[in-house]
């Protein structure tokens, strides 16, 4: 419950990250704001400050004013709490699409790898062993260098460089196979129950089979496995955004704002600490929330070792 | 010369004034050697290795700075600190050249006794050898700087069986060597200047060099190169002062470049005097804590370079001159200015040649108010344009490599663009592959960030080189005329510019002024950003610090003290 709480407590804030930005902080936290001004104690200062000696440009720290640059700005003059708050949305987005899409595609792999066994199960099997064959970071920084420059075309399909719904696919690719190994497995030990062999028996089409047997036995896992997934994509969408090759600017999530604050680790910390703290209480509240579905479940489950 | 790795300059009042202390002490005087200070090891560090050691083939400022120590050319630029640094002297010549048939021949005569570091004599053989050596390693400029000698036009056709027949002529019993040009070229002693023009054993390999050094007639020469790890260099023990002025005798025992840090690591390192020098953009991050706590280890330089964003205006939105118009007019580039780290660090310009740059005039076509001194940007205007152009609404791509700086700027960019009407996007890419994929007209690339920094001052370096229809080459790599800018009429200017240098330089200067003027304000091909400064953080033990306005510090001036 306290990792629900403290998901739901984070969803909530990000999404009123519109209402933070235009009716309390006043800002654009997309548009660059280098010569702007805000107000700290009835004083006008500038956004991005040059140093007493005139060399080198640092934004302002945080004044822990909600109205004004609560978190300070970054080094575009933007405010770091407004787009810590849009980043929030856009991590939480593209780790919950990014599952969904995994854990459907997976599901579906899975269920049909070990329903129908034979060359089937040997064709998908081979294709999750190469996928899983390289380490998860090196495809998505392949696939996302690739495709960032020039956008992905299939056919009618058209994503375009910029596109936020490339890395929602690369990240939801690169994790298929961790996902429809382990549900093979459970498909593959329910073909063999006396039940399903009863509905073979009895003259019961495949697809009835499957989904009418096999999907309401291998459901909990699956629902065990999304808040996991949502956790692991979460984090894989940071680490492709701190490359500069997951979310694009200017829009923000949480690895593109810790990126933007790598130049000013020295003098404003918060700009990389604050998204880097609510990584880890998303994920680790995610983690929780997986392992209580996994105890609610699928108590005897082995799931979160083969991931 | 593009420079890989574009250097984050700084200042600070007591900076400024280290520094006008150098300009003030500006002189043609060479430097007066104190053996006293002579020895140690000096260590410089640089994030990556800078590409090839071959001299004739590596173009960057990384390594040209050290070639400065290791090759001599038949000319060079004179070693001293301040603006005195541009002029030409003779260096492996007796003497300046001397010039007849109407500019088009130069008669150099040889310098006797001077051995390469392997010990063999330096020839007329080996000067001739390495003047066709350049068509044959595919000197990057052999089409555009040395295809006005007599003979390369086969050479080009043919690297592999460059003669160079009729143009480099040599005489053994008097020990000359004749360059024939098919027509005058005002800078070509210039071009023998920099390291492409290094004189080089007549053996050396007639392919790039690679990593495996070659032999030179500098003060030091190249002992081991590893671009994963380090390259160094030692004391050239064939090597005997025979012109200050052209290469003087250095301070250090050895030399090295070591590679594979992070910047903030190199900074700790000079700061805790584990390193000597950072080659590196500084981080942004400690520059405050630098100039405030080591302010005498930083030193700060103008350069003659720019910071520009080239419009490629044979596609769409910037094939339109409004359009291009308003980009100018949108830009701020005090904001620029300010993301690349403040006023004492770059100065906003609007002219294609930098200020204090042969030929530069002072003019700011689009800006708020018609002074001309930039004071800001015009974004109702920009917004009008870009209306009255119809391209409204239309996707830009802006390219901008991946390091903090360049990536700052284009995201002030993009928001620029979107906030007069268009839907920008980012494209960071890789420095190392940047610079060309933007010069490359297949990919499309409509905006972009990039920089240049002079090759040897003269106008054409930057106008010629950048600007005229010689410089873009559709489909290649190597289009180093990024906006794909042709224009017949200015064209034409440009050469009777060039014919002028030859016998009236301050008028040539005055017309390159002119033609500078003509393509921003009627054809307004690029934005030009700022013109940035140079800044060397060096560490404490380290003295005798001496900056070249054409190849920055001479790593072989310091002394460990």
């Amino acid at each position: 419950m306290a990792g629900l709480a403290v998901l739901v407590f984070v969803v909530t804030i990000c999404l009123l990250a519109p209402v933070y930005a235009s009716h309390i902080a006043h800002v654009n936290p997309f548009t660059s704001n280098v010569q702007g001004t805000t107000t700290i104690h009835g004083k006008v200062v500038a956004v991005l400050q040059t140093n007493t000696l005139g060399i080198g440009v640092t934004p302002i720290g945080p004044t822990w004013d909600l109205s004004h640059y609560f978190l300070g700005a970054d080094n575009q003059g933007r405010d770091v709490f407004a787009r810590l708050l849009y980043g929030g949305r856009t991590s939480l987005l593209i780790g919950s699409l990014s599952a969904l899409i995994c854990v459907v595609v997976a599901s579906l792999l899975g269920v049909i790898a070990g329903y129908f066994g034979g060359v089937v199960d040997w064709i998908l099997s081979r294709i999750f062993d190469i996928v899983w064959a390289f380490p998860i970071y090196l495809l998505a920084i392949s696939l996302s260098v690739v495709l960032l420059t020039s956008g992905l075309n299939l056919g009618p399909i058209h994503i375009g460089p910029g596109s936020m719904m490339l890395p929602i696919l690369i990240i939801a690719m690169v994790f298929v196979p961790y996902v429809a190994r382990p549900l093979r497995g459970i498909v593959l030990s329910l073909r063999e129950r006396e039940f399903i062999q009863a509905a073979i028996g009895s003259g019961a089409s495949d697809a009835r089979i499957i989904l009418k047997e096999i999907l309401p036995n291998v459901t909990p896992s699956i629902i065990v496995f999304f808040p996991l997934m949502v956790a692991f994509n979460m984090l894989t969408e940071s680490a492709l955004s701190f490359l500069s090759i997951g979310v694009q600017p200017p829009n923000a999530s949480w690895g593109t704002i810790i990126n933007d604050g790598l130049g000013l680790l020295y003098t404003r910390p918060w700009v990389a600490m604050a998204p880097g703290i609510m990584i880890v209480i998303t994920a680790g509240s995610l983690n929780i929330l997986g392992d209580g579905a996994r105890d609610a479940f699928d108590p005897k489950a082995k799931l979160r070792g083969s991931i | 010369m593009k420079v890989l790795l574009a250097t984050l300059t700084a200042a600070a009042g007591a900076l400024v004034s280290a520094t006008a202390s150098v300009a003030a002490n500006s002189s043609n005087t060479a430097f007066s050697y104190q053996k006293a200070h002579a020895g140690g090891t000096l260590k410089l560090l640089a994030s990556t290795a800078g590409g090839t050691l071959d001299p004739q083939v590596n173009y960057t400022l990384q390594y040209w700075q050290l070639y400065q120590a290791t090759y001599d050319g038949l000319v060079t630029f004179r070693k001293v600190s301040g603006a005195h640094s541009f002029d030409i002297v003779p260096d492996l010549a007796t003497a300046m050249p001397k010039v007849s048939n109407g500019g088009k021949t130069y008669t150099f005569t040889l310098r006797k006794g001077i051995k390469f570091s392997n010990g063999a004599p330096v020839t007329v053989k080996d000067v001739q050898a390495s003047m066709q050596r350049l068509f044959k390693v595919s000197n990057p400029n052999a089409g555009t700087w040395y295809n006005s000698i007599v003979g390369s036009a086969a050479c080009l056709k043919t690297p592999a069986t460059c003669t160079l027949s009729g143009g480099v002529v040599v005489n053994a019993a008097t020990n000359t060597v004749t360059f024939n040009l098919v027509a005058p070229d005002p800078e070509f002693l210039d071009q023998l200047a920099v390291p492409f023009g290094a004189v080089l054993p007549a053996n050396a390999p007639a392919k790039d060099a690679g990593t495996t050094p070659i032999p030179g007639t500098g003060a030091y020469a190249f002992s081991k190169y590893d671009p994963n790890r380090q390259l160094t260099m030692v004391r050239n023990k064939y090597f005997k002062v025979w012109s200050a002025a052209a290469q003087p005798q250095g301070y250090p025992n050895e030399i090295d470049m070591v590679f594979g840090s992070t910047v903030e690591s190199e900074v700790t390192a000079v700061v805790n005097g584990q390193g000597d020098w950072v080659f590196d953009p500084l981080p942004s991050d400690r520059l405050s804590e630098l100039s405030t706590k080591y302010a005498s280890q930083l030193h700060v330089n103008p350069l003659t370079a720019v910071w520009y964003l080239p419009m490629n205006t044979n596609l769409a939105p910037f094939n339109n001159v409004l359009a291009r118009e308003a980009v100018n007019y949108a830009i701020d580039k005090n904001a620029a200015v300010k993301l690349f780290g403040g006023t004492q660090l770059a100065q906003p310009v609007c002219t294609i040649l930098p200020p204090g740059f042969p030929g530069h005039q002072n003019f700011c076509a689009f800006q708020k108010g018609t002074g001309s001194k930039y004071v800001g940007p015009d974004l109702a205007k920009a917004k009008a344009l870009v209306a009255k152009s119809g391209t409204k609404g239309m996707a830009v791509g802006i390219v901008v490599t991946n390091d903090t700086v360049n990536m700052a700027v284009g995201q002030y960019v993009q928001s620029v663009l979107n906030s007069i009407g268009y839907k920008a996007t980012l494209k960071p890419l890789s420095a190392n592959i940047q610079f060309n994929y933007i010069q490359n007209t297949k990919n499309k690339v409509q905006i972009s960030l990039t920089q240049w920094y002079q090759d040897y001052p003269a106008a054409s370096d930057f106008l010629k080189v950048l600007l005229s229809c010689s410089g873009f080459h559709p489909g290649s790599d190597n289009s180093i005329n990024i906006a794909g800018f042709c224009n017949k009429a200015i064209d034409a200017k440009m050469a009777q510019a060039e014919k002028l240098s030859i016998t009236n330089p301050p008028a040539a200067n005055v017309l390159w002024g002119q033609v500078d003027k003509q393509i921003m304000t009627t054809q307004a091909p690029w934005v030009p950003l700022f013109t940035p400064k140079q800044i060397d953080f060096i560490s404490s033990r380290v003295g005798n610090y001496q900056f070249s306005r054409q190849f920055y510090m001479y790593v072989d001036q310091l002394w460990l003290k």
